[in-house]
């Protein structure tokens, strides 16, 4: 697989403090890329980074094999506003716009110069595939979390972007919604082809959602691979504790598993 | 109590036969804080916006400064706006004072602040994380900014709103540098206290009411502009963008 993302050498400093430090990565097409970490690590910060959304500096940055012109560590102003328009980024809160659950599904399209019927069109159409077509006249304000968050999926999705970045987005809500959300965020993954790279903090989801995982501890990386090599040879202290409450996580589950195959009949 | 009666009389009566005085002088009033409401409201929604997200050394300064101009009486702005434009003054070479256009000037010098305070309130109560989201889904600076401070519109029709009010109604600047010369810059306010001044209080309530109406026609204009959120909320089919 090549690299839809390819990213060396990348450094973010907030107000004096090296909040990242000499990040590489690549997202390979077509797969989910998972970033772990405890809080405060600077996953959010390397999203935001990764999207062109704060000062970071980079060595280089290329996208779908072009790269980036960069000035001083950074690319240009149009540069950034151009690529931003091929990903879209679902933060951990909703943050819908005062006006309709269509409007705000179609705002993204109409940002990047789609005309209003079309973009209409094509996010009503999305609404329906994640559930809330229903609410569509509904205003922002009079949906629930869970909602809410799916209209912002759907305001994501439906921009059809090469590279779809998710900044925790479930884990505000409950334990039931989440879990529809990731099978359905998963579903229409693998159904679009879209490439994604999800923060999370969650290490019980990684085995099921993730196809690679990047641990992230203090602004760096410090171990890469795919969930299983990860949780099973852990570099670092945090590694294992993840590790450990994975295999819990697991044990605790099979029974369950075993008796929802063996149900009723 | 039969005053205020005589005085709302006298009003419905000036209106029904259309007084050429009062439409002159509502007509002057409505131009003047009209136009400056409107420039005030140019200058004052972009700097609040700016002040609202930039930051920049000296942001807090800039800001208190604003928000203490907001307080600034008009007797002082029409003070040292006719001491500017006296003859020997440092704009005596404009010719403008005691003409509408200097009346102008000392409202937006009222009106501007009010509004750009506001405005730089209404902007940073908004999620701070909500431009971020904007720039995610690929708006352009400009689309970014509109984006917010329609996000902002209650606070910023609100700042527009308070910005008119203090202007109508205000009386020493107006006195200050236009001098209340009948037909060129009597304004309702001017003509409110030259009538009380000398005793036609009758005339000078009917004036009041007729200054209330058009203070209450503006802001109720405004108010339904900024409460369309909530028409729009029962609506299907909304026309935010367009």
């Amino acid at each position: 697989m090549t690299a839809l993302l390819s990213v060396r050498g990348l450094n973010l400093n907030r107000g004096g403090r090296q909040v990242l430090t000499e990040i590489h990565l690549d997202v390979l097409e077509g797969e989910l890329l998972a970033i772990v970490g405890p809080n405060g690590a600077g996953k959010s910060s390397l999203l935001q980074s990764l999207a062109l959304l704060t000062p970071a500096r980079f060595l280089s940055y290329a996208f779908a094999g072009r790269p980036l012109p960069l000035a001083g560590g950074r690319p240009s102003r149009a540069d950034g506003l151009a690529l931003r328009r091929q990903l879209a980024v679902v933060f951990q809160e909703p943050l819908l716009l005062d006006a309709t659950a269509l409007e705000n599904a179609a705002s993204g399209l109409k940002l990047r110069g789609v005309n209003r019927k079309e973009a209409l069109k094509r996010a009503s159409a999305w609404l329906d595939r994640l559930g809330v077509g229903h609410l569509a006249g509904r205003h922002a304000r009079e949906l629930s979390g869970g909602e809410a968050q799916r209209v912002s999926l759907a305001r994501a999705l439906a921009l059809s972007p090469r590279l779809l970045m998710l900044d925790e987005p479930f884990s505000p809500l409950d334990a039931l919604t989440r879990s529809a959300l990731l099978h359905d965020l998963r579903g229409m993954l693998a159904e679009t082809g879209t490439t994604a790279l999800l923060v999370t903090h969650d290490v019980t989801e990684l085995a099921h959602l993730a196809d690679r995982v990047l641990v992230l501890e203090a602004g760096r990386i410090v171990q890469a691979g795919t969930p299983a090599e990860v949780l099973a040879e852990p570099r670092t202290d945090l590694v294992r504790q993840m590790a450990a409450i994975a295999r819990q996580t697991a044990a605790a589950l099979t029974p369950l598993a075993g008796a929802n195959r063996s149900g009723p009949e | 109590m039969n005053l205020f009666w005589e005085g709302f009389r006298q009003a419905g009566l000036m209106l029904a036969r259309r007084d050429p005085e009062l439409l002159q002088i509502a007509w002057t009033t409505l131009r003047i804080s009209g136009l400056a409401t409107l420039i005030s409201m140019c200058a004052g929604v972009p700097l609040g916006l700016l002040l609202g997200l930039a930051h920049f050394p000296g942001r807090r300064f800039v800001a208190s400064f604003v928000n203490a101009a907001m307080g600034l009486p008009p007797v002082v702005v029409g003070l040292i706006v006719s001491i500017l434009l006296w003859r020997y003054g440092p704009l005596g070479f404009l010719h403008a004072l005691y003409t509408p256009g200097a009346m102008v000037a000392a409202q937006i010098i009222i009106a501007a602040p009010k509004i750009t305070g506001l405005t730089m309130a209404g902007i940073m109560q908004l999620n701070p994380r909500l431009h971020l989201q904007m720039q995610a889904l690929g708006a352009n600076r400009w689309q970014t900014y509109w984006l917010l401070i329609r996000e902002a519109r209650l606070s910023v029709v609100a700042a527009i709103m308070a910005g008119f009010g203090a202007v109508i109604a205000e009386v020493g600047a107006s006195t200050a540098v236009g001098a209340n010369i009948p037909g060129y810059t009597r304004v309702l306010s001017t003509a409110i206290v030259l009538e009380s001044s000398m005793g036609n209080y009758d005339v000078a309530l009917a004036l009041c009411f007729i200054l209330l109406l058009l203070s209450y026609a503006v802001t109720a204009g405004l108010t339904l502009l900024q409460q369309q959120r909530l028409i729009g909320a029962r609506v299907q089919r909304g026309g935010w963008w367009s």
